[in-house]
């Protein structure tokens, strides 16, 4: 149970961490919308657990948030990237395309080749 | 370094937690609110949008949980919460609540106290220089039947010259000294010292300095030092004072300097110190009158400097001539030897044994507290059980509800200490109020931040002990976590009952303990209020006047001026009879050797007696009894006849009958002119009423040839003053008013009561008593709320039961009996533990006893039936509630 959540907080980091990247500061439901758009089910069912990721990411340094006026004009508070988190995307976005390279060819060998 | 950075962040959090709460309550608004625009957008209801969004959303409380998971530090936090959810349970039940914090900090309040008490007097060091390497140097005499003697000076010139294990040693000497020209006369108390002494503490003094070699050496000009609060009193603090002169016993002596306030010599105040100013060439065998304190070279033990001692006492016997009269072969007869105490123990004495047992009562009765609480927790555990499996039910784990209940029984212990300490502050002074006047070392006496260390952690060790009995029973990993039906519907079980059972138990048998302790302590006191202390203490005054040579020369002449003095006083109104004697219980004593004529002491040395010099009419002032012959009269003295009294015990040891004694002869040395006895006097305690009446000898106060003086007189006594007005000022004022008409440079010093003096022979026994009384009250209060509290308990839960026996044809009385039979038998059980106990553990009191044997049989069935008859009483009081159930009600909750 706990690993599964572990992985599933893992990748959701690094996942909010490339939707600020690529789209810019974002409130929390933004966030969470795009993630769902690109991740499909992902995040369907707990919208909510994105937040504990963002105070972990933002206790570590890699975001940072104010508060902002949304869409409708109520107050909302909007998350950035930071420069430090900037350089741990890139080092997770590394590590990560590793270990699916690993992974994938795992997949793809059969069995005359791990004999 | 992110995790670090985690760390530190969350550290911060703990301070801004509900600002921290409501930024996420927000989020989750705006996030929802939202989520429901865009679902009415694509055309949804506007309750409906809502509720979608919410279902998106997920749990928001266990967002909420991760969310603060992930803010705090996992330790600390619950801590807290934990914290101030006991807080809030014990602020909810303020009746249990004030009862457990009241009961411990009774327990820990005495705790503290006395051991504050402990600390100050026996765990301190002394208040001088490395404190370990100061000895006081007391010898033994075994050949004179004294058990101890202090130095001489020409021990002290031996040691200085020739021992080996002393860095430097020096004498002292109490005495009272009048100081005329200031502005009354004065009776100061004065030390006089040898050079070596202030150096010795390490002492600097505040003003001026100490003395020199030169200023101890004979014939130097004369000199003084101040201590702090007669400089204070008399001076006003004046730093001039250096320099100045002060009459002295009529001799003028310079002011040198003033030692600090925080001085004190050993126990004793004084007004100034003089220097001895010892002369080597006229030093003698004899004056045994100093005591003396040495500090041993670094390494040196007191055995081997004891060694050193009793190596140079036989040198020092032959380098000095013998006191006229006596030869060398006496001194040897004496056989004097070493007797080093370390100067802390020298000054504490006998008193630590008292003392701890005094703490080991005390710690029982901090004992007897917490398995009070113990108990009372147990049965709030046990009405708390359906609240606690509930909790289970609801996912908390056993740690969690043994650390809430911890933190429960901690948070009463930490009260309890708190208010403990308070409770100890105040006892601390009473307890310095009521304490033995002499108890040395009540100065020191202090709550200091080890004592405060020591209340915290008594605190959290009681409050984890009492904590852990329901913990273990009600939190445990293992405890079914039924949620069926609550204790009154099923009635109760006998495992349930054990423990708390097991806690009376205890308490009754600490209880026992400690009050057959204080009942040996009151047949003590009794034994010694029935001893016949040899004189009347009631309804007379004791007071001492000197007359120095500085102002009446000639011996005569004193004793006619001291004659005047009891006359003018006998003259007061209400005065019955005033008499004078250089003796009196409880203070110091001289003594010296009694040869009778009768007897051959080729052999031996006679033993040392104790010597009164006494006026006529003193035995009647002092309530003492004539048992033969007469008493002096003032022609006897004036005359300086060769007579002589003799107490009782005395007279039977010499001549077996007191009436025999009549017309024997005595003297004090080998050549003296022999002194016919004329009267024997009924024995008296001078000692405290628990030690034996000394053998002593009477002589006038103005005699010829005694002791190789030509004339012996005696300038400084004690006047006996008998008055019903005994102890008024009016009295005093009177005695002070007659005492100036005749002289006014005569100051009256030590001013008290007979009685005073008789109450202080007893006040380390009545202290002690006090204190056991104290305990041991509180240990059957509390022992007896611990029963009654069970049984109590024990009826209400089988109120179903004993329903159902009456129910069943059972009578009131057995219902009673019922329920008595339960107390009565936990009372039995305890007492017999107490008794065992008792036996084991009155043997350390036995130092303490006067005429009854530790395990007096009659204290231990007295005190054993008084605390089955309180028990009783205890447990009637809800067996009559057993008696009164109706089975009708009882059984009618089915």
């Amino acid at each position: 149970m706990k690993q599964k959540a572990d992985v599933l907080q893992g990748t959701l980091a690094l996942m909010v961490l490339k939707t600020l990247d690529v789209l810019g500061p974002l409130h929390g439901y933004g966030i969470a919308r795009r993630i769902e758009q690109i991740s499909g089910d992902l995040l369907a069912v707990n919208q909510g657990t994105l937040y504990p990721v963002l105070l972990k990411l933002e206790q570590e340094g890699a975001i940072a948030s104010e508060w902002g006026a949304s869409d409708n004009n109520r107050r909302a508070r909007f998350y950035r990237l930071t420069r430090e988190g900037r350089k741990q995307l890139q080092v997770e976005t590394q590590e990560w395309e590793q270990t699916a390279a690993i992974i994938g060819r795992f997949f793809e060998a059969k069995a005359e080749d791990l004999a | 370094m992110r995790s670090l950075r985690r760390f530190l962040t969350r550290l911060f959090n703990l301070a801004t937690r509900r600002e921290q709460e409501e930024r996420l309550r927000e989020e989750i608004e705006e996030h929802i609110a939202l989520q429901t625009d865009e679902n009415i957008r694509a055309g949804l209801p506007p309750v409906e949008a809502r509720r979608q969004a919410m279902l998106r959303f997920g749990g928001v409380e266990a967002v909420k949980e991760d969310y603060r998971a992930e803010r705090q530090i996992l330790v600390i936090e619950p801590l807290v919460q934990d914290i101030r959810y006991a807080a809030r349970t014990l602020r909810k039940s303020p009746g249990f609540t004030a009862v457990a914090v009241l009961t411990l900090a009774v327990g820990i309040g005495a705790t503290i106290a006395i051991f504050s008490v402990i600390n100050g007097i026996l765990l301190k060091p002394l208040p001088y220089i490395q404190p370990d390497q100061l000895v006081d140097l007391t010898h033994i005499a075994p050949g004179v039947s004294l058990p101890e003697a202090d130095a001489a000076p020409f021990l002290y010139f031996t040691y200085r010259e020739q021992g080996r294990s002393f860095q430097s040693l020096g004498l002292y000497h109490w005495t009272s000294r009048t100081v005329t020209g200031l502005t009354e006369p004065e009776n100061a108390q004065s030390l006089d010292v040898t050079a070596e002494i202030l150096p010795m503490l390490g002492v600097q003094p505040a003003l001026g300095r100490w003395f020199s070699e030169k200023d101890d050496a004979p014939g130097s000009p004369l000199t003084l030092v101040l201590m702090h609060g007669w400089w204070q009193a008399r001076f006003g603090g004046d730093r001039s004072v250096i320099g100045r002169h002060i009459i002295v016993d009529g001799i003028s002596r310079q002011v040198i300097g003033v030692m600090p306030a925080s001085f004190r010599f050993l126990d004793r105040d004084a007004a100034f110190l003089l220097p001895l100013q010892f002369d080597r060439n006229k030093a003698f065998l004899g004056q045994f009158d100093y005591p003396g304190i040495a500090r041993l070279k670094p390494g040196v033990t007191i055995e081997q400097a004891s060694a050193d001692i009793a190596r140079l006492i036989p040198i020092a016997l032959h380098s000095f001539p013998p006191q006229t009269g006596l030869t060398v072969k006496e001194f040897e007869d004496v056989r004097l030897g070493p007797k080093l105490k370390y100067l802390k123990q020298f000054l504490i004495g006998d008193l630590a044994k008292a003392l701890w047992v005094l703490m080991g009562t005390i710690g029982i009765v901090l004992l007897i507290a917490c398995a009070n609480v113990a108990n009372l927790l147990l049965i709030r555990a046990e009405g708390r059980q359906q609240e606690l499996a509930i909790r289970r039910a609801l996912g908390a784990s056993w740690r969690n509800i043994a650390r809430q209940l911890l933190m429960e029984s901690v948070g009463l212990g930490l009260l309890g200490g708190a208010l403990g300490l308070g409770l100890a502050y105040g006892a601390i002074r009473v307890l310095i109020a009521i304490a033995p006047a002499h108890l040395p070392r009540l100065d020191e006496i202090s709550m200091d931040p080890g004592v405060i260390l020591l209340t915290l952690a008594i605190a959290l060790v009681t409050g984890v002990l009492f904590g852990m009995i329901p913990v273990i029973k009600y939190a445990g990993p293992r405890v079914a976590t039924s949620l069926r039906g609550s204790g009154r519907t099923s009635s109760q079980s006998r495992e349930r009952h054990r423990a708390r059972s097991l806690l009376v138990v205890v308490q009754v048998a600490l209880a026992l303990v400690l009050l057959i302790g204080s009942g040996l302590m009151i047949r003590t006191f009794q034994g010694l209020r029935r001893v016949d202390p040899g004189f009347d203490p009631h309804d007379a005054l004791s007071l001492r006047i000197a007359i120095p040579a500085s102002q009446v020369i000639d011996p005569v002449d004193v004793i006619h001026m001291e004659q005047a003095l009891v006359e003018k006083i006998r003259a007061i109104p209400g005065v019955t009879s005033v008499g004078l004697t250089t003796g009196i219980p409880t203070e110091p004593f001289r003594a010296d050797l009694v040869y009778a004529r009768d007897k051959s002491y080729s052999q031996s040395t006679p033993p040392l007696r104790w010597l009164k010099f006494v006026s006529p009419g003193l035995l009647g002032a002092m309530g003492n009894r004539l048992i033969g012959g007469r008493e002096f009269n003032w022609t006897d003295t004036y005359e300086r006849r060769p007579v002589a009294m003799v107490s009782e015990n005395l007279a039977r040891e010499l001549w077996r009958d007191p009436q025999l004694a009549i017309g024997k002869q005595i003297r004090e040395n080998l050549t003296g002119p022999w002194r016919e006895v004329i009267g024997v006097v009924n024995d008296e305690r001078e000692d405290g009423v628990q030690e034996k009446a000394p053998a002593t000898a009477y002589y006038p106060l103005l005699m010829n040839e005694f002791q190789s003086n030509s004339v012996s007189v005696q300038r400084r006594v004690w006047y006996i003053v008998r008055s019903k007005r005994a102890g008024s000022q009016s009295l005093l004022s009177d005695v002070q008013q007659a005492v100036w008409s005749i002289n006014p440079n005569l100051p009256l010093a030590n001013v008290r009561t007979l009685q005073e003096i008789y109450d202080k022979s007893l006040a380390r026994t009545s202290f002690t008593l006090v204190m056991l009384a104290i305990a041991a009250t509180m240990a059957l209060l509390l022992g007896t709320v611990g029963l009654y509290g069970v049984i109590a308990y024990s009826v209400s839960q089988r109120t179903r039961e004993i329903g159902i026996r009456m129910a069943l044809g059972a009578q009131r009385t057995d219902a009673i009996r019922l329920v008595l039979g339960e107390g009565m038998l936990l009372t039995l059980i305890g007492l017999i533990f107490g008794l065992v106990s008792s036996v084991g553990l009155t043997r350390f009191l036995s130092s303490l006893l006067f005429g009854v044997t530790p395990t007096d049989p009659l204290t231990f069935a007295g005190v054993a039936a008084l605390l089955a008859l309180v028990s009783l009483a205890a447990c009637y009081i809800p067996s009559r509630r057993a008696m009164r159930v109706d089975p009708m009600i009882a059984l009618r909750y089915e």
